[in-house]
């Protein structure tokens, strides 16, 4: 028997709230499948499983909201029987489904989080909540008290979920504040996306601020070279194949961190664990304010031309919320550009359990001396933030010059 | 007078608010049809054609748009009128007088001639005068900006709120609702500071404001008592002035209790109990917990046969059962 469950989609997620299945009980799946897309507090993301199997049972009904490490669902593996698979269940029924999410270690974070990890499910025997209705068939409107509607906006808590007792039925306050009362993490969602991503963004960077030594270092790296080349690259392209600095800034990062792994990795359990490939998390603000930072998966093999067709499909994917969830889980360091329009230099904040970001300030023209001549050139402030327990700002320094370095011969990324 | 300690009734209360104001001014005088020798058609100002003579207490010719009209020009004159209409609905003969002129005339002259007017009518059914006397209107006077509107519902009201209407430097509409001069009870102190300006919180609550004014404040208490025994804690709030209203005690009652009844003897069809509906709905929409009830007149001509007329007006079990609508019971 295969559990499929809610994976940590980041530091700062305790729980998501499923939006639909996308496989069936019957269904095949091979690992990497797409089966479920879930809301977390920032976006909705397509979740992966890493197992092949057979969908057999799916426990989680659509606007559940479940803690992180909940079975949401139960997958035949190869060869099983359905006999097999009652029997399990029979050994395994009187463990509400509650209980494996608290027996799943949660992320840090949820230690952090204002939020209780509260179980989804009182017991087995609780009525199921009413599902969500598909997008295809809009049911009539719920019919809510305005100061219902207020207060439950207050509270958090999840209209869709309650009955009402008011006159036809209406959800009067009295309603919402029993439920808020009660306080349960099913009854509790994002009713605005963005005080909830204000507040999982601010529940992981106080993590970061207050668990995380950092020190922080920044170097002007003149882009004469690397402007140059690109603008002469670019006019042998058609327009969708031409790439921009931000993707060339990643893979000199990349290239960077070859040589650096320490900063590559995870602070986890007291001791870092340096990663394997370069997974830079692109942080990529939201239009309706936030930020989110998806994995670029591989920088390290993709070429500049792969780099750049992933960051604009996943820039674009970011702002329509359909992320993976591997896209979440997997960045094992962080890159933050500030663009044209930004500051000059950005002190980062290192998202854990990550242990660098490296922060781009906006391409300028400024004065730069060499050999012996000031001449006017495109120069970017890079910055380093990194963790103090796992690396010294001499290595830290010294990743900033291989990536001042690897910006000069553009040519050889 | 003819009070017995303080044990008294809604008419002598108000006989004896006009006693004192004619006491105490001498361009305050009465006038209206069959106020003097036959003492009032409510007998309100019977016994005060001896105390205050011919002069100060006087019949009229059966014409209210011509007595109305003389009221004006008494207090255009520096006279302090009281003239009282025997109903509402013999007030539509003197509309013109009252909607044109009197509450016109500061506004028209540029604030050179105000009309210090009190015009006192009875108002509301209940005991079988048959259509022509029946209605109740006050909602088409708290419609007319120039007016006051005044409803005491209460006999410390009926004592107290004549004596700042006929201060008042404008003309002032007080509606005597026909079925509260026989009311009887104790007066308290409270009518010594009976204002033109605010409403009252007849009974606390928490759970449903029943908003009301009149004749209907009394079915209304007979409610909330009768709700209180179901478990259900109705405020009653007695509107006493209709124009301008007190939308800041309407807004405060609602805001504790999040659900609002309004009993309202008019129809409901562009009625007062329309308007406090639609304050509420401005004002504390997102107070409420429940759609707004109204229980008004049923739209008809108030009828003559008594089970008829009952059927037609708002009643207790009505209002009872409206409250406990609004409250999903």
């Amino acid at each position: 028997m295969i559990e499929f469950k809610l994976p940590s989609l980041g530091a700062d997620m305790d729980q998501g709230k499923l939006v639909e299945w996308t496989v069936k009980p019957g269904d095949h799946v091979t690992k990497g499948s797409v089966v479920a897309v879930v809301d977390t507090s920032k976006s909705a993301i397509d979740v992966e499983i890493w197992h092949d199997g057979t969908v057999w049972e799916l426990l989680t009904q659509p606007g559940e909201t479940v803690p992180v490490g909940a079975v949401m669902a139960l997958l035949l593996e190869a060869g099983e029987t359905q006999e097999q698979a009652l029997a399990w269940k029979r050994d395994h029924a009187a463990v509400p489904v509650a209980a494996y999410a608290t027996a799943a270690v949660l992320p840090p974070a949820a230690t952090v989080t204002s939020a209780p990890s509260t179980p989804a499910h009182d017991s087995p025997a609780a009525p199921a909540p009413p599902t969500l209705v598909s997008p295809a068939a809009p049911a009539a409107r719920t019919r809510v008290s305005p100061a219902a509607r207020k207060r439950a906006a207050e509270l958090g808590v999840d209209l869709a979920a309650l009955a009402g007792s008011g006159p036809e039925g209406a959800i009067t306050i009295e309603d919402v504040e029993k439920t808020g009362k009660a306080g349960s993490a099913a009854a509790t969602t994002p009713l605005n996306r963005m005080t909830e991503i204000r507040k999982t963004i601010g529940a992981a960077m106080t993590r970061s601020k207050r668990e995380i030594p950092h020190y922080y270092l920044a170097t002007d790296i003149p882009l004469a070279r690397a402007t140059e080349w690109l603008a002469a690259r670019n006019t042998q392209c058609s327009v969708t194949e031409r790439v921009l600095m931000a993707a060339v800034l990643l893979k000199a990062v990349a290239h960077a961190l070859k040589r650096h792994a320490a900063l590559n990795g995870f602070y986890r359990d007291g001791r870092f664990e340096p990663a394997n490939a370069v997974h830079i998390g692109v942080a990529i603000s939201l239009r309706q304010g936030g930020l989110i930072a998806p994995a670029l998966h591989d920088c390290d093999s993709k070429s500049l031309d792969e780099l750049m067709r992933g960051l604009a499909d996943l820039v674009r994917r970011a702002r329509a919320f359909t992320l993976r969830s591997s896209e979440l889980s997997d960045p094992t360091i962080t890159v933050t550009n500030l663009g044209d329009g930004g500051a000059d230099l950005v002190h980062g904040v290192i998202y854990p359990p990550q242990v660098a970001i490296i922060g781009f300030g906006g391409v300028r023209e400024r004065s730069w001396v060499e050999e012996g001549a000031v001449r006017a050139m495109p120069v970017v402030t890079a910055s380093l933030a990194a963790d103090h327990r796992v690396t010294d700002g001499h290595l830290g320094a010294l990743f900033l010059a291989d990536l001042s370095r690897s910006l000069q011969a553009p040519d050889k990324l | 007078m003819n009070t017995l300690g303080n044990k008294t009734t809604y008419r002598e209360a108000l006989r004896e608010a006009h006693c004192d104001a004619m006491r105490a001014d001498p361009r305050v005088f009465l006038m209206g049809e069959d106020v003097g020798k036959y003492g009032g058609s409510y007998a309100v100002s019977k016994g005060l054609l001896d105390e205050f003579g011919v002069e100060r207490i006087r019949d009229t010719p059966l014409s209210e748009l011509a007595f109305v009209g003389a009221g004006i020009g008494a207090a255009l004159g520096g006279m302090r009128p009281i003239v009282e209409v025997m109903t509402v609905n013999f007030s539509l003969l003197a509309l013109d007088q009252i909607v044109n002129t009197a509450a016109t005339l500061r506004h028209m002259s540029g604030g050179q001639f105000a009309i210090p007017l009190v015009i006192r009518m009875a108002t509301g059914a209940g005991r079988q005068l048959a259509a022509q006397h029946s209605h109740s209107f006050e909602g088409w006077y708290a419609h007319v900006p120039g007016l006051k509107v005044l409803a005491p519902a209460t006999i410390d009201d009926a004592r107290g709120m004549l004596a700042p209407a006929l201060a008042d430097p404008d003309p002032v509409v007080i509606f005597e609702h026909a079925l509260l001069y026989n009311l009887e009870g104790e007066l308290s102190g409270e009518w010594k500071s009976a204002d033109i300006r605010s409403a009252r919180v007849r009974r606390e609550g928490t759970q449903v404001s029943l908003i009301t004014y009149g004749g209907s404040l009394w079915k209304t208490l007979d409610a909330a008592r009768e709700l209180a025994a179901l478990g259900i804690d109705a405020e009653v709030l007695d509107l006493r002035v209709l124009r301008p209203l007190d939308t800041a005690a309407i807004v405060a009652s609602v805001r504790k209790t999040h659900r609002a009844v309004i009993i309202d003897e008019g129809w409901k069809t562009g009625s007062l109990a329309a308007e406090i509906c639609a304050r509420i709905v401005e004002e504390a929409f997102y107070d409420l917990d429940a759609p707004i009830a109204r229980v008004c007149t049923e739209e008809v001509p108030i009828p003559y046969p008594k089970h008829l007329e009952d059927a037609a007006l708002p009643q207790t079990p009505k209002i009872i059962a409206a409250a406990k609508a609004v409250l999903g019971k």
